[in-house]
């Protein structure tokens, strides 16, 4: 990454405008052609420095449910039980942390109501209780690492 | 916080799923890409950017821009930095906590006691887990005095990330 990959992947973690021609206004303050930009970042992608880009959507207002959950699964189950929970297209990220609570995924659905199910889908399946942590609400979502 | 206009009065048609659908694996890298995605859905450039900035206003579509792989940026470090708070006091703590630079997700969510008794989420960015660790003491110390007690759990282990996909 040279000085303008570290400029654009700095623009871009504030957004584009929503217009015909969404690129003109960084083009110009980076002063590199339109072109340029697109290129750039292709290959940002191309080498995994940026994973997605394009518009953030907020799942829930498209309808769907999302939740996050914890599982407790005891050391000498939890590569059965990842597997079992990965199995799940529902099951969209999943994560080992350091806790007792040592599993850690989001579920998303394409109906809200279909959460419960999947939940006791997944307790059946690997016999752990799932702790349920919905969000109430919401502060902030984004981030901006300088680089 | 996102600026969104109302809760949400915006109804999400067949038209915009469409739009939602051509667009979440990511934005055409050319000049001009909502045209592209209009010429793909058969639909008028113009109606594609005012149904995206229709969805953006109502917080549907929380920004056009990229997500980068943290990771690769040398930010190799996160810790999911957890807040037993005070309920009456979780909304005003919450947003001071989010509008922080280091911290991406920021949430309330229900308690499970005696196991879990923290209801305030902030998901914690560093260069190193002691980057981390001196951004969490951040957190506390603005806490100072409504905390109750906190913990912060270090993922050891991505087990899949296949990212949210909407279906048409």
């Amino acid at each position: 990454m040279d000085s303008i990959d570290r400029a654009l992947v700095n623009e871009l973690q504030d957004g584009l405008p929503v217009c015909r021609r969404p690129f003109d206004a960084i083009s110009t303050r980076l002063g590199i052609s339109v072109t340029e930009v697109t290129d750039r970042i292709g290959k940002l992608l191309d080498d995994k420095l940026l994973s997605r880009f394009g518009p953030m959507f907020n799942a829930e207002l498209l309808g769907g449910g999302l939740t996050l959950c914890a599982m407790q699964v005891p050391e000498a189950d939890f590569e059965r039980v990842t597997e079992q929970v990965n199995a799940f297209p529902e099951v969209a990220h999943n994560y080992a942390r350091e806790h007792e609570l040592n599993m850690w995924f989001v579920l998303a659905t394409g109906q809200p109501e279909r959460i419960a199910g999947v939940i006791a889908e997944i307790e059946t399946a690997t016999g752990c209780r799932v702790y349920d942590m919905p969000k109430r609400d919401e502060f902030y979502i984004g981030l901006k690492l300088p680089v | 916080m996102n600026a969104v206009l109302s809760p949400c009065p915006y109804q999400v048609d067949a038209i915009d799923r469409q739009i939602v659908v051509a667009t979440q694996a990511g934005l055409p890298l050319v000049e001009q890409p909502w045209d592209a995605v209009a010429e793909q859905l058969g639909l008028d450039p113009d109606e594609v950017v005012d149904r995206v900035a229709a969805m953006q206003a109502h917080g549907i579509i929380r920004r056009i821009g990229a997500v980068p792989n943290h990771y690769a940026l040398g930010y190799r470090a996160n810790g999911m930095s957890v807040w037993n708070i005070p309920d009456e006091l979780v909304g005003e703590l919450g947003q001071r906590v989010g509008a922080l630079d280091f911290v991406s997700h920021c949430y309330h969510r229900p308690r499970h006691l005696p196991l879990w008794p923290y209801n305030l989420f902030a998901m914690v960015h560093g260069r190193s887990r002691a980057e981390v660790d001196s951004r969490v003491k951040v957190i506390a110390e603005m806490l100072c005095g409504a905390r109750r007690g906190y913990d912060v759990l270090y993922s050891t282990r991505i087990l899949k990330k296949t990212g949210l996909r909407i279906q048409g």
